[in-house]
């Protein structure tokens, strides 16, 4: 019973990276897919790690996929983040040098 | 197929390689490195398939996470360099002539053959012969240590551990050598929310590098993995710049690099004598000499590794270099 | 079909595209690049070489060597790279 509610929450969480991975290949520009990448990958994430910790043996093992999830989290966050403060820098300078021009 | 998993095997490999056709065939050089990065990460995924879990992390922390640093520092070193000229002017600096279409084509042609050939003497090799499982089982009890992978490292085969810590040394004198009086492009700034970030992740990395380093005795992990993830403190510390390398530093830096070379040759000579020769370790003693070697390895390994990664050696700024003799 | 068999044809033809990519690339980064898929490919045979049929556990000794060789491999990019920072220095300088 524990191991079906396990497989289905993976299940659902690979639904969402899917889904994520569409929106990185579909959507127009940088901001929209890192808002789909991010947002989507995010709950895939979540789902896949509580799948994992219910079937995890001991609550060591659990405690560890906890802490994996807390720091991809934080990681593609901060990773987000960067990219998108980069690509405005990026925008910035263009529109900068057009104007100049 | 009686295994549903080779179907995850099959696309796998199929990624795999079509990833690392991307890494060669992609125009833009950054595009390159972070499809490499993938490539890297998916091969680290396939080694933990085929039940080599230590390969899996060593290729991850070590052969895609620091390597993947490397190649992002040169790229950033390289664009700010060409800056002003167009792409194509900069790639006309360091490609001469284009190659022929023949060229490449008896290129391909002879890489196809040698591919072929591996093929042919990986299929028609021996399955699963004979290999070293029986004697490292056989000796296991007295290595000291309860994970196979550790005790050959460290033990059965200790002398290849040795020149690989000697070869880490040697390519920091080189790099320090090499990149003497380079003028440095400067660090990107990465704002207030990545200084945040690498406050909060520094002392968890820390964590998570010592305690690599401490399960490699029984469980995948050890010096290499370890030190992999503690140079990424450095790492972190470097681009950061909560850590500027100072001159006054170079010293320090110095010995931290000799620092497992010279303990594990150390111990190896000193356990010889008494009929013993060297890597002979006592056999009551073997468990703590060999976590002494890691414990040391390990941090010679981060520093190595976070200085490769730094580059230039930390000189002062108003010494002068003599390097220009134009 | 194996998972052995697969990772090894998989290794072969990763050092294949690393060995082209080799002689073809024009570019130093690339060429480097080219040299970590050989690399990547060979720990592939070697990985597999090691594997056995589970429940048997895998022989130890080349995952040791692949270990060796990941770090060997670590340590000449950088000096590669610090090569090509260089190189490409002193013909900026040349071009001005």
């Amino acid at each position: 019973m524990l191991d079906l509610v396990a497989g289905l929450l993976i299940a659902l969480g690979t639904v969402f990276f899917v889904a994520g991975t569409v929106g990185l290949l579909r959507f127009p520009d940088i901001y929209c897919r890192l808002h789909a990448l991010t947002k989507a990958d995010g709950l895939g994430l979540a789902l896949i790690a509580l799948g994992a910790s219910l079937m995890a043996r001991t609550p060591g093992e659990v405690f560890r996929i906890v802490l994996i999830w807390f720091f991809v989290a934080l990681a593609s966050a901060v990773g987000g983040h960067l990219i998108a403060a980069y690509a405005r820098r990026m925008d910035r300078t263009r529109e900068g040098s057009l104007r100049h021009d | 197929m009686t295994d549903p998993l080779i179907l995850f095997d099959l696309l796998l490999a199929g990624s795999i390689v079509a990833l690392a056709v991307a890494v060669l065939s992609v125009r833009d050089l950054f595009t390159a490195i972070v499809v490499f990065i993938v490539f890297g990460l998916l091969s680290a995924l396939a080694w933990a398939r085929l039940a080599a879990p230590d390969v899996a992390l060593a290729e991850a922390a070590i052969g895609t996470g620091v390597t993947g640093a490397l190649l992002l520092k040169t790229l950033h070193h390289l664009r700010h360099f060409s800056d002003g000229q167009t792409q194509d002017a900069a790639r006309d600096l360091t490609a001469v002539q284009p190659v022929p279409m023949g060229v490449t084509v008896a290129n391909a042609a002879f890489c196809g053959l040698v591919a072929l050939g591996l093929a042919v003497a990986f299929l028609g090799a021996p399955q699963a012969g004979p290999g070293f499982d029986a004697l490292v089982s056989d000796a296991m009890p007295h290595s000291g240590v309860a994970h196979p992978v550790t005790a050959v490292l460290l033990n059965f085969r200790a002398y290849d551990t040795l020149m690989e810590v000697v070869v880490l040394l040697a390519a920091v004198i080189a790099v320090w050598q090499i990149e003497r009086g380079l003028t440095e492009a400067p660090a990107p700034a990465l704002g207030m929310v990545w200084a945040g970030f690498a406050r909060l992740t520094l002392p968890a990395i820390v964590v998570i590098g010592t305690y690599l380093l401490w399960k490699g005795a029984e469980a995948p992990g050890g010096a290499f993995q370890g030190g992999a993830v503690l140079a990424a403190v450095g790492l972190l510390l470097l681009l950061s710049r909560l850590y500027v390398p100072q001159p006054s530093h170079r010293g320090l830096a110095r010995w931290a690099f000799v620092l497992g070379t010279g303990v594990f040759a150390g111990v190896a000579l000193l356990v010889t004598g008494g009929g013993r020769v060297a890597f002979q370790y006592p056999p009551e003693h073997a468990k703590t000499l060999i976590l002494l070697i890691e414990g040391l390895v390990t941090i010679s390994i981060a520093v190595t590794l976070a200085a490769l990664f730094h580059g230039r050696e930390p000189v002062a700024l108003n010494a002068p270099e003599s390097r220009h003799d134009t | 079909m194996t998972p052995d068999t697969i990772y090894g044809m998989t290794g072969i033809a990763v050092f294949a595209i690393g060995l082209a990519g080799a002689l073809c690339a024009q570019d130093r980064l690339r060429r480097m690049l080219a040299l970590k898929l050989c690399s990547v490919g060979a720990g592939f045979l070697l990985v597999v070489a090691a594997w056995r049929r589970p429940p048997d556990v895998p022989d130890p000794v080349p995952h040791a060597l692949v270990i060796t060789g990941i770090v060997v491999m670590v340590s000449a990019t950088a000096v590669a790279l610090a090569l090509i920072r260089r190189l490409q220095t002193l013909e900026a300088e040349d071009a001005d």
